[in-house]
């Protein structure tokens, strides 16, 4: 199959289409597209609408009231036809908005598109050169330039257009530089497709949708600036525009207002069609618009009532659901049970999409804001945890539940550096000052291996590497002496050298404080080498639930035995061969 | 850091050299056009040609650029065509009106948009909603309407303000509160529709991210993760967006400084640039060149400040 037949099944067609069909059906699009075309048919048929040209004046008409025979709304402080003049300038603002619209699209995409795909070199002397144009003071270049232009219009926005170009340049050279490293442009170009038909069929293809909302945006920028400029004066006396009637009206305001008001309606009118059509059009093709993360509990929910299982934790038919575009809930995770007891260290393995690290997010009390938990019960000695307020929640982290995340990286914010992060988290855990928190994070910077703590603590996370990265999650995690750690793949993005060391160090760590261990992962090498328990997680729902012993033993669920399978052919983590793993293949 | 911020200045300087460069090119095409001005009334074919001469305004255009140039650069930004007003002396003095403006709008902006960016961001709800709604109204309206509807519903209608004019402070701080009143207004509406749209948008990337979530399993106070650690993460993409929005106010307060008769720097180019007057509008080019590439350097500076991968050592 040769790459052209392959794009041309790629070709999203569809949701062109259905793109095209919310833009139809929603009601903002509609009224504004629908009132823009009305005024451009205006703008286009001025001389069969009105009797007058827009400069004609008659001395008759001065000032003339609406309704005045032959001027509908009336004559300006010339004895100009307002209603000629307005449809006359709809003429000017589309040629200005034309004019600007294609000057700033035809040079940002074209620069956009060549700084975007080919090499660093060019996108360098590209970048210089829009970094210079936005230099430029945009309106007061226009005003200087008058005596070049001679205020033509045309020149004027095609100026104006220049000026524009440097953010379109920007959205298209981004949006290349995405997708110049996709793999089906990669096959392309291997392929040995010439540069000019893979930038139009394949990254054309990705620009349109950002380009296609960037211009109603443009075009409405183009319009008000004309008029502004219009406004000061800039520009011929005899091209009619909605800033010269507004300037007209301005001054002419105390006689009569509706000089004024026509002009600035419908150029009201118009520009917040543009950007209300913009909005629209961002929102049929890019989807809906990011929504307020809110950092607070889930809802309350009434506590289920259930015996006290002498249990550390005891997770009880979990059930979490997200809501769907159409408002309906999907459980990602549908009535998970499981129970750690105290030092103990308990696996739950899966799949990726498992729902295993939901379930854990929601022992924590961090699940995102938009997930429902529908039913179930978390208990932490005894003590109910789902319905806790946020304060409630908080204390429980810092003192009882520790987090060790899967991506040492971009769990440390990275404007503050690694000490100043522990410590902030030390001192509110346990309250002690700045100080002792200090002593106590170098100490467990050295406790969980770091070589040289003092140098550590002051870096800033972009200067240490994964591995220790990972490890100052640790420390920052047992800070607070936890009686339960939930470690989330703590090892998955690490290097496998690394991933022993850290293993080595949670199960050390584990030792010493006796701390309980709830490990998600997907690795059955993980599983086997620190964990007591294991809960296997299929779809939502817990398929088995057994010592690790004895699920590597003899493996209950047929799931299980597929996913054991896939690990105990030698590609296990560790270079030793684990102990239990061992175990459960001698026998 | 010197040797950083000195590259940044070289670079403003090559920049400015060639901005100008290119407004002068532009402008040589219509000199004739100035000598006729210059002339007034009397112009006539025969006395062009030796006043051209007289002002230098024959020469070959890059010899006159340079030698614009070299006065320039030893602090002779030269005088009116029609004024013989000293360029520097008019055009700071200009300059002064409208950066009041600009820069009083511009804070009160920021802090506006930033409370409300982050209030929007991280609790949802009705700040959201009025956050979205300003940034609509905003962007809906042309500044030029508003401020037109400000004048005839607060200086016309209600009398609290006066429509145009301008006093300066020196001489009645309160009179120049007033006088300044509507402008600053105009330029904070559209500057918290931008920014607060912007910072909203950042915060929101900022706790989506995976450290917000790591920093509320320490028990951290949700105050503190939101002021110390998602703020500060998402002021570098603001800032960016203060030093574009610092430009799209310049360019508003041109306009707007008419509107309200302000004897600004744009109503002073504006008459430059009908007159013709080379050596003044050179003078307000150079003026605002430097100006855009200070605030760039002051922009990327506190943006090393912020962002510690972006710091110059």
């Amino acid at each position: 199959m040769s790459v052209e037949t392959l794009t041309a099944e790629q070709k999203p067609v569809a949701p062109r289409r259905s793109a095209a069909r919310r833009l139809l059906k929603d009601p903002q699009a509609l009224i504004t597209g629908g009132l823009l075309l009305v005024i451009v048919v205006l703008g286009v048929f001025a001389p069969l609408l009105s009797g007058h040209g827009a400069n004609d004046s008659s001395l008759d008409a001065v000032n003339a009231g609406a309704g005045t025979p032959g001027y509908p709304l009336g004559g300006d402080h010339s004895g100009r036809d307002i209603w000629a003049r307005l449809l006359y300038s709809i003429r000017t603002s589309a040629v200005s908005a034309v004019v600007a619209t294609t000057v700033a699209l035809l040079v940002g995409v074209t620069f956009g598109l060549v700084g975007g795909y080919f090499s660093r070199r060019i996108r360098g002397i590209t970048e210089w050169v829009f970094s210079l144009v936005m230099t430029f003071p945009g309106i007061l270049l226009l005003i200087v330039l008058m005596p070049v232009t001679k205020g033509d219009v045309r020149v004027t926005m095609a100026i104006f257009g220049v000026l524009l170009s440097p953010s379109i340049y920007r959205l298209v050279r981004n949006l290349v530089v995405g997708v110049r490293n996709e793999l089906y442009v990669d096959a392309a170009r291997v392929s040995g497709l010439p540069v000019r038909r893979i930038l139009r069929r394949h990254v054309l293809v990705v620009v349109r949708g950002p380009i296609i909302i960037a211009t109603a945006f443009l075009m409405g920028s183009a319009i008000g600036v004309q008029a502004g400029l219009a406004f000061l004066g800039v520009g011929s006396s005899t091209v009619p525009s909605f800033g010269s009637m507004i300037s007209d009206g301005f001054r002419n305001l105390y006689v009569d207002p509706w000089q004024f008001a026509w002009p600035a309606l419908l150029l009201g009118f118009i520009t917040a069609s543009l950007v209300l059509l913009g909005n629209a059009l961002r929102d049929a093709l890019e989807g809906s618009r990011p929504k307020p993360v809110k950092i607070a509990a889930g809802p309350r929910q009434e506590p289920e009532a259930g015996e006290s299982t002498g249990d550390l934790l005891t997770v009880r038919d979990l059930a979490i659901a997200y809501p769907t575009p159409s408002g309906e809930l999907r459980e990602v995770v549908s009535g998970v049970s499981l129970t750690v007891a105290a030092s103990e260290t308990v696996g739950v393995a899966g799949e990726s999409g498992s729902g295993k690290t939901q379930t854990a997010f929601a022992v924590l009390g961090l699940l995102p804001a938009e997930a429902v938990v529908t039913k179930g019960s978390i208990r932490l000695h005894g003590r109910e945890l789902l319905g806790l307020g946020e304060r409630e929640l908080r204390r429980v982290r810092g003192h009882s539940i520790a987090y060790v995340p899967q991506e040492p990286m971009s769990n440390l914010d990275p404007s503050f550096t690694v000490g100043a992060q522990l410590v902030e988290g030390v001192q509110a855990s346990c309250g002690i000052s700045r100080r002792e928190a200090k002593e106590r994070v170098l100490a467990l910077l050295a406790r969980v291996g770091i070589q040289d703590p003092e140098r550590t603590f002051g870096c800033y996370p972009h200067e240490i590497s994964g591995g220790m990265a990972q490890r100052v999650l640790i420390a920052g995690a047992v800070a607070s002496e936890p009686e339960l750690l939930i470690a989330d793949e703590p090892t998955t993005a690490l290097d496998v050298t690394v991933q022993a060391e850290i293993l080595d160090l949670l199960r050390d760590l584990q030792r010493e404080s006796g701390m309980a261990v709830l490990l998600v992962t997907h690795n059955f090498g993980v599983v086997a080498d620190i964990c007591d328990r294991v809960v296997v997680m299929r779809q939502g729902a817990v398929v088995e639930t057994d010592t690790t012993l004895n699920v590597f033993r003899g493996p209950a669920h047929p799931y299980t035995r597929t996913l054991l399978e896939s690990i105990l052919d030698g590609s296990t983590v560790r270079t030793d061969p684990p102990v239990a793993a061992t175990a459960g293949r001698e026998q | 850091m010197v040797a950083y911020i000195a590259r940044r200045l070289a670079t403003g300087l090559v920049l400015a050299v060639l901005v100008t460069l290119i407004t002068f090119l532009l402008l040589s095409t219509s000199f004739d056009r100035v000598v006729a001005a210059v002339l007034g009334p009397a112009a006539t074919p025969a006395l062009i040609g030796p006043t051209k001469e007289r002002m230098g305004l024959d020469r070959p255009v890059l010899v006159q650029y340079l030698d614009w140039l070299g006065h320039t650069v030893r602090g002779d930004f030269g005088t009116s065509y029609f004024t013989s007003e000293d360029v520097v002396h008019a055009v700071t003095g200009r300059l002064g009106v409208t950066l009041s403006i600009i820069l009083i709008a511009l804070v009160i902006s920021v802090v506006v948009s930033v409370a409300l960016g982050v209030l929007s961001a991280a609790r949802g709800g009705v700040a959201d909603r009025v956050a979205q709604g300003l940034s609509l109204v905003g962007h809906l309206v042309p500044g030029l309407l508003i401020a037109i509807g400000l004048v005839f519903a607060l200086a016309i209608n209600l009398q609290l303000l006066p429509a145009t004019g301008y006093t300066p402070l020196a001489e009645d701080p309160g009179r120049w509160a007033a006088t300044i009143a509507i402008p600053v207004i105009v330029l904070v509406v559209s500057g918290i529709a931008n920014m607060t749209a912007q910072i909203r948008g950042s915060m929101i990337d900022e706790l989506r991210k995976d450290y917000v979530r790591t920093l509320r399993s320490r028990g951290i106070p949700t105050r503190s993760i939101v002021y110390r650690h998602a703020l500060r993460n998402a002021a570098g993409p603001a800032l960016t967006v203060l030093s574009l929005e610092f430009l799209q106010m310049f360019g508003a307060a041109l306009i707007i400084e008419n509107v309200f008769a302000l004897p600004g720097f744009g109503s002073y180019a504006f008459n430059a640039s009908i007159q013709g007057d080379v050596p003044i509008i050179m003078g307000v080019t150079v003026f605002s060149v430097l100006m855009v590439v200070s605030l760039n350097l002051v922009a990327d500076l506190v943006n090393g400040w912020l962002n510690p991968k972006a710091r110059i050592h």
